[in-house]
């Protein structure tokens, strides 16, 4: 043992002195010399990942390579106007002092680019942009989310304030058929809210937790069985099917998390396959990760809905899904489950044949 | 330019030139998009600000002209040269017309009834997009003197008006199903009208970009109605 550090350290030594050995042999080329700071400079300028100008008088003297991918090479040359030509770049490029702005649509569409100016010598300027377009995506998300949340609670509430001001009013004038039918409707649309509002703290709880990996060691076939054991014995839902688990299914993760994502993905296979079929759900191992998946047999989805569906609140069919006490956040819980627990979800579909829908996690340590 | 001038004030006002004419094409850009956003959510304050835009865009307009007529009369220019001026000069005109829908559709803002509940409101934003991109394609292959992207403007104008035909279609059938709105209904037919021809400007602008790179006409396409 004791032999092992000094043996690395002649072996060190030896190389050291081959280095500078070959260092000093004048027949073989030497190291190039360090560049001169003002090249390296030039080539920081170059690679910078952000697009870069230089403005000198009315001229863009120079682009980097990101400017010039993101402007086009035509830039260089011309004047900043015809480059840039966002009334806001212009403000900017006329203002006295330096600064910044916002420049929406600067390279058209939805993007969002921000501009600053900084003054390198007299009448020399250094233009940078930096990208936020994926900054406004993000809050723009979170615009959407709160509003389409609350017009989903809105809608409910509406009905349940319209039937109970109908019943209110009319009073005893209204025969106990129609009465009866009223009310029904108040107690439908009331658990709806819940169902919602019920869905929005789970997702809001995952969402919380998403950067602690669980813990609990758990196995997804026993979890399956108890799980399609549960709801295959609902009436209605008898035809949820258990393909029988194999072994060596045990993962680290949150026992009532993943339950809840097994229920929601056996709801939707329910929702939105072909009634008279079976629901297939399977667990099994694959090469250091477990497969947890839920198959129907149906009309499937239609290829472009697939890379929305775990939106919160994206629907296919928006009538349809609603008049099913579909929330539209189901997947969105899913997804936001398996991330938790480091894992993918894919959904695979078929027109005409069903969806598959699986979550592979990585496989606890034996 | 390609190769320098002797005179290199005459490459000043070359560039200059085509600096106006961006910064026109750029406001322009930014009125129709601002327009489509006045109308869509009921902003009055911004389409006033459209509206007002407008009078700066009238006056680089004039600017063009006079720096265009300037350099012709002063440096002569011919070929290529001749071609940037003319070509800017026309271009300009064009984009005046452009800032001028973009002004009528941000006045049709405090038209709009019933804002929530009318559905093509949602689409004809879909519509301006894609002039919107024709816009800022044809200013971008002006600033890189690209025939190529040019070209591909022009192709594209048929798609907006396949998109003018079916919001008119949709447009009048809401008409006869709900009276009630017909005037919002014709507004937004004003609106999509306006919109079309702005993808018919940009796919001009298109033509002289093409031939102001190549001195060339861009021939062989349908003739628009």
């Amino acid at each position: 043992m004791s032999l092992a550090p000094a043996l690395a350290f002649a072996l060190a030594g030896a190389l050291g002195g081959l280095l500078w050995w070959r260092r000093r042999d004048p027949a073989r080329p030497t190291r190039p010399a360090a560049a001169p700071a003002t090249d390296l400079a030039e080539a920081v300028f170059e690679q910078a990942s952000q697009p870069l100008l230089i403005v000198q008088g009315n001229r863009v003297a120079r682009a980097n390579a990101a400017a010039r991918a993101a402007l086009g090479a035509h830039v260089v040359g011309q004047d900043p106007r015809v480059g840039l030509r966002h009334p806001e770049a212009i403000r900017l490029l006329d203002a006295a002092a330096d600064g910044s702005v916002d420049a929406p649509g600067l390279l058209g569409g939805r993007t969002q680019w921000q501009l600053t100016r900084r003054t390198l010598a007299e009448g020399c300027w250094l233009v940078e942009l930096s990208d936020r377009t994926a900054e406004a995506d993000v809050s723009r998300a979170h615009t959407d989310f709160v509003a389409n949340a609350s017009h989903e609670l809105r809608t409910p509430l509406a009905a349940i304030i319209g039937y109970a001001e109908t019943l209110a009013d009319a009073g005893p004038a209204l025969d106990e058929a129609t009465a009866r039918r009223f009310t029904a409707i108040i107690g439908r649309e009331a658990q709806r809210m819940l169902t919602l509002v019920d869905d929005l703290m789970t997702l809001s709880h995952v969402e919380a937790e998403k950067h602690e990996r669980p813990g609990e060691m758990l196995d997804l076939g026993q979890l399956a069985a108890r799980v399609v054991a549960e709801v295959s014995s609902l009436r209605g839902k008898e035809r949820v099917t258990l393909e029988p688990p194999t072994g060596g299914l045990v993962v680290a993760g949150d026992a009532g998390q993943l339950e809840q994502a097994l229920r929601n993905l056996i709801d939707n296979a329910l929702k939105y396959g072909a009634p008279d079929q079976p629901v297939t759900v399977s667990a099994s191992p694959a090469g250091g990760r477990v497969v947890l998946a839920v198959r129907d047999r149906g009309p499937g989805i239609a290829p472009e809905h697939l890379p929305h569906l775990t939106r919160r609140f994206y629907r296919t069919d928006p009538g349809r899904s609603r008049a099913s006490g579909g929330t539209g956040l189901g997947l969105a819980i899913v997804k936001h489950i398996v991330e938790r627990h480091g894992g993918e979800l894919e959904i695979a579909s078929t027109l005409g044949d069903g969806t598959r829908v699986s979550l592979t996690l990585p496989a606890a340590a034996a | 330019m390609a190769q320098e001038h002797t005179v290199k004030a005459f490459d000043n006002d070359i560039a200059s030139l085509r600096g106006l004419v961006a910064e026109m094409g750029g406001l322009a850009e930014l009125s129709l998009s601002e327009a489509m956003e006045a109308l869509v959510k009921g902003n009055q304050q911004l389409a006033e600000a459209v509206i007002a835009r407008d009078k700066r865009i009238d006056a680089i307009e004039a600017e063009v002209d006079q720096l265009a007529v300037r350099i012709i009369a002063l440096r002569a220019p011919v070929a290529d040269d001749l071609r940037e001026v003319i070509a800017a000069l026309k271009i300009a005109g064009v984009v005046e017309r452009i800032g001028d829908y973009a002004k009528n559709i941000a006045k049709s803002t405090d038209k709009i009834e019933e804002r929530k509940r009318f559905e093509p409101l949602a689409l004809i934003p879909a519509m301006a997009e894609l002039a919107g991109s024709m816009v800022h394609d044809v200013l971008t292959a002006y600033a890189a003197r690209d025939p190529v992207l040019a070209r591909a403007v022009v192709e594209r104008d048929a798609r907006v008006d396949a998109f003018y035909n079916s919001l008119f279609r949709s447009l009048v059938s809401h008409m006869m199903e709900s009276p009630a709105t017909i005037s919002t209904a014709a507004q937004l037919l004003f609106v999509a009208r306006n919109i079309e021809r702005i993808g018919d400007h940009a796919t001009n602008v298109a033509e002289m970009v093409y031939f102001a790179a190549t001195g060339d006409y861009l021939t062989d396409r349908d003739e628009r109605v």
